[in-house]
């Protein structure tokens, strides 16, 4: 039987289907015990609609390949954190014209006065000139900006702090 | 108070919030404004769950996320008024989510480092979503405050209309760190800060004693799964 790791971390995510749940950190842990696929997952936001989506993914992906007992758990602790999300994650990200997150070194709620959150780059012509449209997107983990270079509209992977 | 009784009275606090917030889906003033509410609420709903998901296990009566959101009566809901007051105009929900989010940034913090593992998970993974609606909140406040007439007029009314019920949000022991963290939105916002020690304070939510809009709330909120038990979509 194929490792339970290759089959589970070849899952996509159904929000960013370019990436696998692998490079988006949200896999956690997977191995076999014996005759049983143990897997363990974290959500991007505690509420992440496409959790269920994946665990049921995940499970049809072992089914599969001949697993029948299959055990998914989802833990929320460590706290996932954009930074996770692997270097061949980053750049299918950006050819799928969504910028990926800037890593983010702060701890904690920023002091008031409000800083500007960290700008991304311009996934389609590079351009740092760029302004956040809206601070929320189509879904939890991305938010809307636009480029004053090549005048287009970007989604941005919001950068997620590493620890509260 | 039992460690039921914490967990089940912020559960309920971010559920009934997000049931608000969750009213102006569809009906905010920009399609941005209307995902970002949306999204926000989104993030309450979740942190909800894991919260009702947990006070359930700590009570050991085997009560899930549903039966206790959904087959519970307003009475024995433990939210403090706050959440449960009428969504209001933008500038009542803006102030609101900022008078919250502040109360839920402390709390959190502090639940991330206590010793109910699952608690202080679940916590540590909520502070990074409160963080962020805090600061959006906080936003938002500056930009109505120190805006138009009108947009003034109506950001100080809702800090006005809803500060004497941040007294139960804040308790005694939390109220200064909270403080700390409003008071200087609210002066960048050129917002007046209302009396600090009215007479008015109601309270009672944490006992179960509700205003009468809980009441409506619950039945949209219920309705579907009381009607239809065990439905699954």
């Amino acid at each position: 039987m194929v490792n339970v790791r290759d089959i589970a971390g070849g899952v996509l995510d159904p929000e960013l289907p370019q990436l696998t749940i692998d490079e988006l950190g949200i896999l956690r842990d997977a191995h076999a015990e014996g005759q049983r696929a143990v897997v363990t997952i974290t959500p991007t936001y505690t509420a992440c609609p496409a959790l269920e989506t994946i665990r049921a993914d995940i499970a049809t992906a072992l089914r599969d390949e001949g697993w029948a007992e299959i055990d998914i758990h989802t833990v929320f602790a460590p706290a996932w954190s954009s930074d996770w999300i692997t270097d061949s994650g980053r750049e299918k990200l950006e050819r799928a014209g969504i910028a990926p997150p800037g890593a983010m070194p702060e701890t904690g709620v920023r002091n008031l006065p409000l800083l500007p959150p960290p700008a991304p780059r311009c996934p389609r012509c590079e351009s740092t000139d760029v302004e956040q449209l809206s601070r929320f997107g189509p879904t939890a983990c991305l938010a809307l900006w636009r480029c004053r270079g090549c005048a287009e509209p970007f989604e941005y992977f919001k950068s997620h702090l590493s620890c509260g | 108070m039992s460690d039921f009784d914490t967990v089940l009275g912020l559960g309920d606090d971010v559920l009934i919030a997000a049931q608000r917030l969750a009213e102006w889906t569809s009906r905010a003033h920009d399609l941005e404004e209307d995902i970002a509410l949306s999204n926000i609420a989104l993030d309450l709903l979740g942190q909800a769950r894991a919260l009702l998901t947990h006070a359930g296990h700590l009570e050991g009566a085997g009560r899930d996320e549903d039966a206790l959101a959904f087959l519970r009566d307003d009475r024995q809901f433990r939210n403090v008024l706050l959440v449960e007051l009428p969504r209001g105009d933008f500038a009542t929900t803006i102030v609101r989510l900022l008078f919250l989010s502040a109360r839920l940034w402390e709390r959190y913090t502090r639940l991330s480092q206590g010793e109910d593992a699952t608690l202080a998970a679940i916590a540590a993974k909520a502070v990074k979503e409160t963080a962020y609606h805090l600061d959006h909140a906080a936003q938002w406040t500056i930009r109505l405050g120190d805006g138009t007439e009108e947009s003034h007029a109506r950001a100080q009314r809702a800090v006005d209309e809803q500060w004497p019920y941040t007294f139960e949000l804040t308790g005694e022991s939390g109220r200064q760190a909270w403080l700390d963290r409003v008071v200087p939105v609210l002066d960048k916002a050129t917002l007046t800060r209302p009396d600090p020690d009215p007479a008015f304070r109601p309270g009672g939510g944490r006992d179960g004693l509700h205003s009468e809009h809980l009441g409506y709330l619950l039945a949209e909120m219920q309705h579907l799964h009381r009607s239809h038990p065990g439905a699954t979509w």
